[in-house]
């Protein structure tokens, strides 16, 4: 069994024997135009279905919703006006004043540009966006809690279903702290006759009834290819690569933006010591994690299994000795 | 104070949502309900910010079917220890009531957890790997193992219900023989049978069950206590049911402190979904009624009508616990507001605490 919790090397913990990067995305939020491209390279590389009706859900242009078993990429859209600008300001200008770690390398932040630094975007509303994906935590909850082997930690640290193998518990749906993995349905409302297509050919939708995630293009990554939503995105939004070069580049990035006066910025899952153990994926935000419907303090849940499974333990052997105490007490 | 017209279509002044917790009630002035005499808020209360009201984190896609588990499992566990005190103690009927009963819960909710599959094809995937971290696997290694043990007593069981009528030829002794050691050792599963439930659903992000991780496996052991006497006073007659009727009133104390330690430990928003609503009607419900089967255990056990009538109370009251406490956390899933509002304050609480270091939140 490995480790819990706690900062690892999770290919390593995995006991992967060669020795592979750990590979993961930075998203930064602060570059993200919107334009979906990450949903719709993601959708057709890895063949997703289509997921519920075709509806508008009346949440600015975001009308994907949220990720699930057939969306692995998901555009958050969020208005602000001026006053949750300078909130979201402030709420990053408090975390610097915190004394968060900062371990960006000094000359970055020297080399920014001194003089002005009031923040360049509109002062009076501004458009949150930001593609959200499976984190691939250090500490997977979906990983651990799954009871058939099907979630499984790759060579490059990242975590993946294996299609045959998952029975869809749901195990790992609830033990998601990010609410990124699902099981499938088959998502539409026509009889199941006109669902399946021909006798003996491939359903229309396939694995159905079976957790699905992101697997980080596991099948690309194996061959040195880009994931497809990084390789897709039109302004480096994504970047993929060595997820110890994703962490010291978002550093850089949150730095210079800092220096610009845009505080509001400020990293999640780039620190190995937080609940999860930090994330594969890292994003830049530009507000509290929840504006954007991340979890404001994740933690898996695992990290506390040792403790539950002795409460649990404890309170069998209570059972039994109620029990006991039921034929032994009282000889009537 | 608006002069618009439209104004007047305003609806009715709904109450404002508040913490239960009056301690953390700060800066909010005096309370007061929907009276009409102040100012409406035009926009909900900035408790807390979420993306559209969207859940964070997902339901487990978990039916009736798990719950129907859930209360299966505690009846399978309790009974076999019953059956064993029968074994032991030479209450014949007991001993086999206890055992068919137990086996039969078994097959039920065992059919139950596979229906609930995505892949019901698939169970047997299970047995692939034996995985400490997680609880789903440990359960159904224990299940299996109590399922073995409890198959070949009640097979013994049946031989002996026919006359020795069963085609066993010379394994008859064989069965004879183990028959004992397979009552001890489905027993010594019994407990954790009853109790990794508890674990199952306190090892999510969920946030009630994950809230509930340090009590919820003595309410579960209590729920299946009362349930696996209940079922025993109900098929048993009274003179041998004496051990169960103390079982019964043990697990009703249990079922009762248990239950209050938990709610009194956990957040106080992430234990509002056990209040509210049709689980929390339930939850209600199985507390009165464990009550009420307990009662009439101690008063009126002794007499046979009673005690089953009893005994059909506190299976309900299981029963009730079970459903409510998993409605309860889905209900806690599919509301935003449960994930983040204890996340925020416990992540408050440690900075308060001068811990800042474990953020996933950072400046740089």
């Amino acid at each position: 069994m490995g480790q819990l919790a706690g900062p690892t090397d999770p290919a390593a913990d995995a006991h992967w024997e060669h020795q592979h990067p750990r590979k993961g995305f930075f998203t930064d939020t602060s570059i993200c135009i919107g334009c979906k491209a990450c949903e719709v390279a993601c959708k057709e590389w890895n063949q997703n279905p289509q997921d519920g009706d075709l509806q508008l859900l009346e949440s600015s242009y975001d009308n994907t919703g949220a990720l699930g078993a057939s969306t692995w990429r998901h555009v958050a859209f969020v208005e602000q006006d001026g006053e949750r600008i300078e909130e979201a300001r402030e709420s990053g200008r408090a975390l610097v004043s915190l004394g968060m770690p900062r371990v960006g390398p000094p000359e970055a932040r020297a080399a920014a540009e001194p003089g002005d630094s009031t923040p360049p975007d509109t002062p009076e509303f501004r458009w949150l966006m930001s593609s959200d994906v499976c984190k691939h935590c250090t500490h997977a909850g979906c990983l651990d809690v799954c009871p058939t082997g099907a979630l499984f930690r790759t060579e490059h640290g990242t975590v993946v279903v294996q299609d045959d193998i998952c029975n869809g518990c749901g195990t790992c749906v609830a033990g998601c702290p990010f609410g990124v993995i699902e099981r499938r349905t088959d998502g539409t409302a026509a009889p199941r006759t006109e669902r399946e297509g021909r006798p003996g050919s491939e359903p229309a939708v396939p694995n159905v009834g079976v957790a699905q995630k992101c697997t980080l293009c596991y099948d690309r990554m194996v061959d040195d290819q880009t994931p497809a939503c990084a390789q897709t995105c039109p302004t480096t939004s994504i970047k993929y690569g060595d997820h110890d070069d994703m962490v010291d580049q978002a550093r850089q990035r949150v730095a210079e933006m800092h220096a610009q006066g845009r505080t509001e910025a400020r990293l999640y899952g780039a620190n190995e010591l937080d609940g999860v153990g930090g994330t594969g994926s890292v994003f830049l935000l530009l507000d509290e994690p929840e504006v954007y419907g991340l979890p404001p303090d994740p933690r898996v849940p695992t990290a506390d299994l040792p403790r539950m499974y002795r409460r649990a333990g404890l309170a069998a052997a209570g059972m039994l000795a109620a029990a006991a105490v039921a034929f032994v007490g009282g000889r009537s | 104070m608006s002069l618009s017209e439209f104004d007047s279509y305003r609806p009715p002044e709904p109450p404002r949502r508040r913490r239960r917790d009056g301690a953390r009630r700060r800066g909010t002035g005096p309370g007061g309900g929907g009276d009409g005499a102040r100012e409406m808020p035009m926009v909900p209360e900035p408790e807390f910010t979420s993306y559209y009201g969207r859940p964070v984190v997902k339901p487990a896609p978990w039916g009736h079917e798990v719950a129907a588990y859930l209360f299966l499992g505690g009846v399978a566990g309790g009974s076999a220890l019953l059956a064993l005190g029968g074994q032991l103690t030479g209450r014949d009927a007991l001993r086999r009531n206890a055992r068919l009963g137990s086996v039969t819960a078994l097959a039920l909710g065992g059919a139950a957890l596979v229906k609930d599959l995505g892949r019901p094809e698939r169970f047997l995937h299970m047995l692939r790997t034996f995985k400490p971290t997680s609880p789903m696997s440990m359960g159904t290694w224990i299940l299996s193992a109590f399922g073995a043990g409890m198959g070949i007593t009640v097979a013994a069981e049946a031989d002996r219900m026919t006359g020795s009528r069963l085609p066993l030829g010379p394994l008859r002794p064989v069965l004879r023989a183990v028959e004992g050691p397979a009552g001890v050792e489905a027993a010594v599963f019994a407990g954790p049978l009853a109790a990794y439930t508890a674990v199952l659903l306190a090892d999510t992000a969920t946030p009630t069950w994950n809230e509930a991780r340090e009590d919820l496996a003595f309410v579960f052991v209590s729920s299946a206590s009362l349930a696996s006497a209940g079922l025993a006073m109900i098929t048993t007659p009274v003179d041998e049911t004496g051990p169960a009727r103390r079982l019964a009133v043990l697990g009703v104390v249990g079922d009762l402190v248990a239950t209050r330690v938990m709610e009194h430990r956990m957040d106080p928003v992430a234990a509002e979904p056990l209040h509210e609503g049709k689980p929390g009607a339930m939850l209600a419900w199985s507390e009165r009624l464990a009550v009420a089967g307990g009662l009439g255990t101690l008063l009126g056990g002794r007499h046979r009508a009673v005690a089953a009538v009893s005994g059909a109370a506190l299976l309900a009251a299981s029963a009730l616990t079970r459903f409510g406490v998993l409605e309860a956390g889905l209900r806690s899933a599919e509301d935003p507001r449960y994930t983040i509002e204890p996340q925020k304050n416990r992540l408050a609480a440690r900075r308060a605490a001068g811990i800042t270091d474990d953020s996933i939140t950072t400046a740089g």
